[in-house]
């Protein structure tokens, strides 16, 4: 999986380079959030803009880093949701549980 | 635009499908006569769909190696809309699956597949046999 990750202003900024967060590759943006927590992340960004689909897999994975942010006293919020995607969090009520911004530079305003 | 056509796929039990069956049912979308509001949201809901109903098949489909293929069926006619999707695993117990919105265990990591099935179609039916599993989904076009 193509993720390009920064820190920025202390929080950690996943870039998910991919049209697909699905079945067949959200293990690995687990699996990379999940180094990233073991190695001492607690607020972290992930930018969705490149995603155009997702399924139950992926929003499965989102959560799960949702919950270990939180686990950590941090949060995970998101941003730059396309439609369909957008369409998937309301569908499922996850946008009721995620904090979810149009920018990057919105969501690292929220931690300021 | 086609009135009735149906459509007989065998994909292989491996997730690297699920863009294929993704396009497939975003491309039958189009093909079908509906309300043009059904019209702009189907390619994605079919998209979904495929996506849930094949990972489910992949995941049940046993331990046989090589896995068997992963048979998907889909029939429009009269406006309504079929899929079945095969599987010839152990198979599951459909209302076994929670609810994963509303637990009073905090928010749950799984189980939102067959309530984004639910969601999208008009009837979900998962039908166990010796001779083979199928999940039989229905939405109607008008």
């Amino acid at each position: 999986m193509n993720i390009r990750i920064e820190n920025m202003e202390g929080v950690t900024v996943l870039f998910v380079r991919e049209d697909r967060l699905d079945a067949n590759n959200s293990e690995e943006l687990k699996t990379e959030l999940n180094r990233l927590f073991d190695n001492g992340a607690v607020d972290v960004v992930i930018d969705l803009k490149e995603i155009l689909f997702i399924d139950s897999s992926g929003l499965g994975v989102l959560v799960s880093g949702y919950k270990n942010s939180s686990t950590r006293h941090g949060s995970l919020k998101l941003s730059s949701l396309q439609s369909q995607v957008k369409s998937m969090f309301e569908l499922t009520r996850l946008h009721r549980v995620f904090d979810i911004f149009t920018t990057v530079d919105d969501a690292l305003q929220s931690y300021r | 635009m086609r009135s009735d056509f149906n459509i007989d796929i065998r994909l292989p039990a491996h997730t690297r499908c699920l863009r294929m069956i993704s396009r497939i049912g975003e491309k039958v979308a189009q093909e079908v006569e509906c309300s043009e509001a059904l019209h702009e949201i189907l390619p994605g809901q079919l998209a979904v769909v495929l996506t849930e109903g094949v990972v489910n098949a992949i995941k049940h489909a046993g331990n046989s190696a090589p896995a068997e293929d992963i048979h998907v069926r889909i029939d429009v006619a009269d406006h309504n809309l079929m899929i079945r999707i095969y599987d010839s695993g152990r198979g599951f117990d459909l209302d076994s699956v929670p609810s994963p919105c509303f637990t009073s265990n905090g928010i749950a990591e799984k189980g939102r597949g067959v309530f984004i099935l639910r969601s999208l179609m008009d009837t979900v039916k998962y039908t166990r046999s010796a001779d083979g599993n199928v999940l039989e989904m229905q939405k109607s076009l008008k």
